[in-house]
This record gives C-alpha cells, sequence and structure tokens, in this order.
C-alpha cells in the first residue's frame, strides 16, 4: 500500500530539475501522440525549431509574437501571485486596444508620435486596468467567484469589439469591407533592427514588476495575501486595498499588451486582435511560475510553437493545430510534475493494526501515485540522455 | 412574411442550436456537482466532434460515431480527473489545459475529414421526426408543430436526459452521494463514501456527454467539418452552469435562452426598425447572456444564505490534510 505526505519545499536546483523533466515528457508525449495520428514526430520538431530560429526573418517573427505574450504573462503572474484567478486576460486585451485607438482616433493628426504613443499607452493601461477591477471589486467585497467573472468579462469585450468592428467604428473608407479605421501612422512604434522596440518595453515591465514584487512594501503585501488572506489581515495589512492594487497593475500591464501589439504590428483593432494571447499567457505564466525574468525565456519558447507551427503547415503538411498539442501535453505534465515537488509518496507495510485504515483509500488514488512516479522517472532518464 | 412563421422558425432552430449547449451544461453541471469545476469543455467538445465526425465520414456508421465521441472526450476528462484529482493540480490551469489540447487534437485529425459531409445514412437518421405531425391545417397546431416537434431524437432525448438527470441527483442515493462529495468530501469520505471513485466516474461521465454536445454540432447542424467548430460554445456552457444554478432542469431553460439569444441577430435583422436599434443589435444581443450570467453570479454571492454551488469547487480533496 501507499501513503502520501506533504514533503518539505524543494530546494530551488531540484524543483528547477523536476520542471526541465516534465517539460521534456511533455514533449516526448506530444511526438507519441503526433507518431499516433500519422506524422513524423523527429521531422515536425526538427521543422519547428528550423521555423522559428532557422533564419533572420524566422526569429524577428518569433520575437514579434513573443512581445505581447510576455507583457500579458508578466501582468497576469502579479494577479496570480495574489490568488485572484484573472483568466480575463483576452477581455483585457481587447480594452486597452479599443481605449488606445479610441486615443488615436481621436487626438490632432498633427500630434507627435511620442506623445501619442505615451498617451495611447496610458488608455491602454486604463482599459485593461478598469475591465479587471470590476470583477475585481465584486470579488473584494462580496466575495463573487474571479474566475467565472473575469471569463464573462472576455465574451462581453469580444462582443463589444465585433460590434465596434462591424457597426459603430465601421470605416466608411474601406468601400463596404467591415474594417475599423488603423490608427495613426506616427503612433506605430519604431522599429530597430526588424524589431519594434515593444521588447525593450516587455523587459521594462518585467523588470519593475519582478523589484515590485521583491523589493517593495506593496510587492510584499501581494506575496503575503497570496500565501494567506488572514495572515495578511492579522499583520494589519489592509487586504482590500492590496487586492485591488495588484488588480488593477495586473489588468493594466495586460491592456498595454494590447496596446503594445496594436501599435507594435497590428496597427488596426479588429475582433481577433488578441490572438488567444490571454489564454496562452496563463500557460506561460504558469510554466514559468510566476517569475518574470522566466516569462520573458518561456514566452519565445511558446511563440516558436507557434511561429514554427506555420512552417510545418506549409513544409510538411502537418497541421499547425498540432503546436497546441504540444503546449497542452507540456503544460499538463508540468502540472502533473509539481504533484511529486510537493508530496511524496511513502510505501506503507501491511500491517494489521492499521489495516482498516488503508482499507479505506480508494483504490485508484493509489494506481495513479504508483503509476507516475514512473513516468517522472523516465522523464528524468530522457533528461539525462538529453545531457 | 408571415410573423407566426417567423416565431415558430426561430424558435425551432434555436432549439436546434441549444441541444450542444444542453448536453453539454448537463456534462460540466455533473463535474461541478463532484467539486471540479472544468475549464476544458471546449476542449472536450471539440475532442468528441471530431473524433465523432472523423469516424462517421470513415465509417458511416452512426452506432460507431456516438462511440467514438464519447471515448474521445472520455479520455480528455480521464486526463483531467488524474490531474486534478490524483496529481492535485490547480483546476483552472488544468482545464485551459485540457482545452488547449483537445483544440489542437481536434483540428489536427479533423483536418483529414475537410471537405466531407455528414454520410447520408446519418443525415437520414436525423432527418427522422419521431413527433412531427403531418398534414396540420390548424395554425395553433402548425405553429406548436414547426417550433416544438420537428426535431431528431436526439432533442428530446437530450431533454429527457435532464429530467433524469435531475430524479438521479435528488432521488437516488447515488445522486446524494454525488452532491455530497462536491459540498464536503472529508465528510463523504468520513460516511464511508469512495471519494476519488466518485469523482472520477462523473469527471468522466460529464466529459463524456460534452463530448456528444460537440458532436451534434459537425454532424447534425453544420454537416461538415472547420477547424475550431464549436466557436466557443464550450465556454457558453461554464456561464451556462452557474446561470441555471446548478440545477439540471433549469438547464433546458437556460440552454435555449442563451441559444436563443445567439442567433436572434439574425432573425431580428428581418425587421430593420428594431435591427436598427443599438439595444437590439445582433453583436449587442450576443452579449447578453453574458451579462446575465453576470448578474446571477453577484446576485448569488453577494445574498449572504443563497447557496453558492458546491462549496468544495476548486480545491483538491486530500486526506491527509483534513
Amino acid at each position: 500500500m501507499f501513503r502520501i505526505a506533504k514533503k518539505d519545499e524543494l530546494p530551488k536546483w531540484k524543483g528547477f530539475l523536476v520542471r526541465v523533466a516534465s517539460i521534456l515528457f511533455g514533449i516526448v508525449l506530444a511526438c507519441v501522440v503526433i507518431a499516433i495520428l500519422g506524422y513524423d514526430p523527429f521531422a515536425t520538431f526538427s521543422a519547428l525549431l528550423g521555423g522559428a530560429f532557422g533564419s533572420k526573418s524566422a526569429l524577428i517573427n518569433t520575437i514579434t509574437i513573443a512581445i505581447p505574450l510576455a507583457i500579458t504573462a508578466v501582468g497576469l503572474a502579479v494577479a496570480f501571485r495574489m490568488k485572484f484567478w484573472n483568466i480575463g486576460g483576452e477581455g483585457q486585451i481587447i480594452m486597452g486596444c479599443v481605449c488606445a485607438t479610441f486615443v488615436s482616433h481621436n487626438m490632432p493628426a498633427s500630434t507627435p508620435g511620442i506623445i501619442l504613443i505615451i498617451l495611447m499607452g496610458i488608455a491602454g493601461f486604463f482599459g485593461g486596468a478598469v475591465w479587471a477591477l470590476i470583477p475585481g471589486i465584486f470579488r473584494v467585497y462580496s466575495r463573487t467567484n474571479e474566475t467565472l467573472f473575469t471569463l464573462m468579462m472576455n465574451y462581453i469585450a469580444l462582443c463589444f469589439v465585433q460590434y465596434l468592428h462591424y457597426v459603430l467604428w465601421r470605416d466608411p473608407a474601406a468601400f463596404g469591407f467591415p474594417k475599423i479605421k488603423p490608427i495613426q501612422t506616427q503612433a506605430h512604434l519604431p522599429v530597430w533592427g526588424g524589431i519594434h522596440i515593444g521588447w525593450i518595453i516587455a523587459i521594462a515591465l518585467a523588470a519593475a514588476v519582478f523589484f515590485i514584487i521583491r523589493k517593495t512594501k506593496l510587492g510584499f503585501e501581494i506575496r503575503v495575501v497570496g500565501e494567506s488572506a488572514p495572515t495578511a489581515n492579522y499583520a494589519g495589512m489592509n487586504v482590500k486595498k492590496v487586492m485591488l492594487t495588484g488588480v488593477i497593475i495586473s489588468g493594466g500591464i495586460v491592456g498595454l499588451a494590447g496596446m503594445v501589439k496594436l501599435c507594435g504590428n497590428v496597427f488596426t483593432l479588429s475582433p481577433s486582435i488578441t490572438g488567444n494571447a490571454g489564454f496562452t499567457a496563463i500557460i506561460i505564466a504558469w510554466l514559468s511560475n510566476l517569475s518574470a525574468p522566466v516569462i520573458m525565456i518561456v514566452s519565445v519558447l511558446i511563440a516558436a510553437l507557434e511561429q514554427g507551427s506555420q512552417v510545418i503547415q506549409i513544409k510538411l503538411q502537418v497541421p499547425s493545430a498540432v503546436a497546441s498539442i504540444i503546449q497542452g501535453l507540456i503544460l499538463m505534465s508540468t502540472l502533473g510534475a509539481e504533484f511529486f515537488m510537493r508530496y511524496r509518496i511513502i510505501k506503507v507495510k501491511k500491517n494489521p493494526a492499521d489495516a482498516s485504515g488503508d482499507a479505506a483509500v480508494p483504490p485508484d488514488l493509489c494506481a495513479c501515485s504508483t503509476a507516475d512516479p514512473a513516468s517522472a522517472e523516465t522523464a528524468a532518464a530522457e533528461k539525462k540522455g538529453d545531457a | 412574411m408571415d410573423l407566426n412563421f417567423i416565431i415558430s422558425t426561430f424558435i425551432a432552430s434555436a432549439i436546434a442550436y441549444s441541444v450542444s449547449l444542453l448536453l453539454g451544461t448537463l456534462g460540466e453541471l455533473l463535474t461541478e456537482r463532484a467539486g471540479h469545476l472544468n475549464l476544458g469543455v471546449e476542449g472536450m467538445m471539440l475532442m468528441g466532434a471530431s473524433c465523432g465526425y472523423v469516424t462517421a465520414v470513415r465509417t458511416q456508421s452512426l452506432a460507431l460515431t456516438i462511440l467514438a465521441a464519447i471515448l474521445g472526450s472520455g479520455c480528455g476528462a480521464l486526463l483531467y480527473a488524474i490531474l486534478t484529482v490524483s496529481l492535485r493540480a490547480n483546476q483552472n490551469v488544468t482545464g485551459l489545459a485540457l482545452t488547449t489540447f483537445g483544440a489542437g487534437l481536434a483540428n489536427t485529425l479533423g483536418s483529414t475529414a475537410a471537405n466531407t459531409n455528414t454520410p447520408d445514412t446519418i443525415t437520414a437518421f436525423f432527418s427522422w421526426h419521431p413527433f412531427e405531425l403531418r398534414n396540420v391545417t390548424n395554425p395553433v397546431l402548425n405553429f406548436i408543430n414547426t417550433a416544438f416537434l420537428s426535431h431528431d431524437i436526439f432533442v428530446y432525448l437530450s431533454v429527457l436526459l435532464a429530467v433524469l438527470l435531475m430524479i438521479f441527483m435528488f432521488k437516488t442515493k447515488e445522486g446524494l452521494a454525488l452532491r455530497m462529495v462536491g459540498e464536503n468530501p472529508a465528510a463523504a469520505d468520513a460516511a464511508g463514501l469512495r471519494v476519488t471513485r466518485i469523482k472520477y466516474m462523473y469527471i468522466v461521465i460529464g466529459g463524456m456527454l460534452c463530448g456528444l454536445g460537440g458532436l451534434y454540432i459537425p454532424l447534425v447542424l453544420q454537416r461538415t467539418w472547420h477547424a475550431d467548430i464549436t466557436a466557443g460554445k464550450g465556454w457558453i456552457v461554464v456561464a451556462l452552469v452557474i446561470f441555471v444554478r446548478w440545477h439540471p432542469i433549469k438547464a433546458i431553460g437556460g440552454a435555449f435562452i442563451f441559444g436563443a439569444l445567439s442567433i436572434i441577430g439574425l432573425t431580428i435583422q428581418q425587421f430593420p426598425q428594431l435591427s436598427s436599434m443599438v439595444f437590439f443589435n445582433q453583436y449587442i444581443m450576443v452579449m447578453y447572456p453574458y451579462i446575465l450570467t453576470i448578474i446571477v453570479l453577484i446576485i448569488t454571492y453577494s445574498r449572504k444564505k443563497a447557496w453558492r454551488g458546491p462549496s468544495a469547487i476548486g480545491s483538491a480533496y486530500f486526506r491527509e490534510e483534513r
């Protein structure tokens, strides 16, 4: 029989190793699924990597995809630290873009680019922050479930931007084609070496969030509220205020991600502007263990999957949706691996004295906990093989 | 145009549209009653839809199609159950992972059946309307006939399923066990219920129902396959379960309201004086179900005594941590 008990916290390097091993295990699983679906997993992966990093233009594309993902993930991670499950990234990105577009459409064409960009940035932050603050207020004052609330806000934002796209802001100059007028050209972010400067914004935001979380009073409070709200309350912190501040920062940064995407490479607000970034960023934030610097790296890798998937579609006729299979499996495998970082499984000898207690352990619980360490070990072995 | 005709055909198409929502809602409702919020509905619906549809195109057999849909979505739900029940992973993130994975799998698998149509044998089965009246002249009967009686057997079975589920949940011992696990797993465990087994069972059954709901979309409604064919219905389902407050009978009405509001924009375009008003614009009207859900959510949580859904939802049960 087996018993499960809490483990002491793993040393950092060990936790990191388990994480890397689980990602590799996820990739192995993905290879198996790809093979079952009838495609060559090795050719797929090498084409994927080649498509994402193989040439200068591929690399530029990958980084361009990564920028809004990274900013969104940095923003969401702030909320996740407080155990505020902000899954409303999609809606916050959209509202950030809507507000930024509104500013661009209503400023005179003579506005200098830098001023317009700053104003649009403020508007983007404002749009995302408001969209996150509404569920935040209800969460704080009447404990309304924020997971479901933020999810609904996504759809309201999407419906709203469809309304803008097809009706209210429809550009009459587009010959009946439903399209919103592009933003003013001086608001386009400057391009250096083929990449717009959004990557500098992303790194600056990640550094700022890293600093706030680690070095400031607010960051400390955010972490404590996330660990245990009653403790924070007991320590004399104003939990409501901390949470609302955190939510505003989180939503605002996500809104800013939308503005960066808008001014960086899309230039036109449309219902498909998020490209699922709000959901993908949750995956990124989780894979990075909510750490802002790690988010920078992971978002480039996830962006590489998305960019590479376009190439495998063209080169190998492998559907680009394979990238989602890989993403999903990697995430599931890291989610499962966390169990082995937090708990240990103890082998218990059958003892007649406590047999009655053990017999009541549901059999499938045992079955799973016995089956999966083996797979984690194979993943670890895989890792060694690679090294 | 005859107003009676417009309204009755609108009701009929709203019912047809809401079948997949109803089946998905019943599935997610079972899952949530067992204490697990599965945000992977969209993924499971897509897995059921793609596995089923591809099987339909290849074998032309309805039985195998349904079996494949159930197995495909059941596997997705099983993955979710292993991660959240046994490995205690975060339910929100696991659900999202399932949606990502399911969508990827469905779009990859489905691309092998691109540019095909539902086989005639299966279409023929679904064009059989068991309760449809013939040669009706009475306008009232005619209205009822078009709106409510001209549907395939799947529609009536899904309504019947909702009724059976209500009886199961509130009148049987097993139903009580299910609700107890969702409300207080520690107490259920102490009472001798096999919490893990019950959770696994209903998460998987719930996933299978979602898969059946997904299957209806390519097989009957659209009769073809294209990428992301469920078009966000899985997310509507998550909203619906809250909207109907975890009750199977209310799910029938809830699914109909959401279905009707999703397609009413097209009908309203036949009345230009209405559709030119902002609040009746088709893009604004699709927003209403979500606003309604938020209002229900707020009311549910602001009333002190109101039941807020299964209370153990979202947290993993760990018997050693009692």
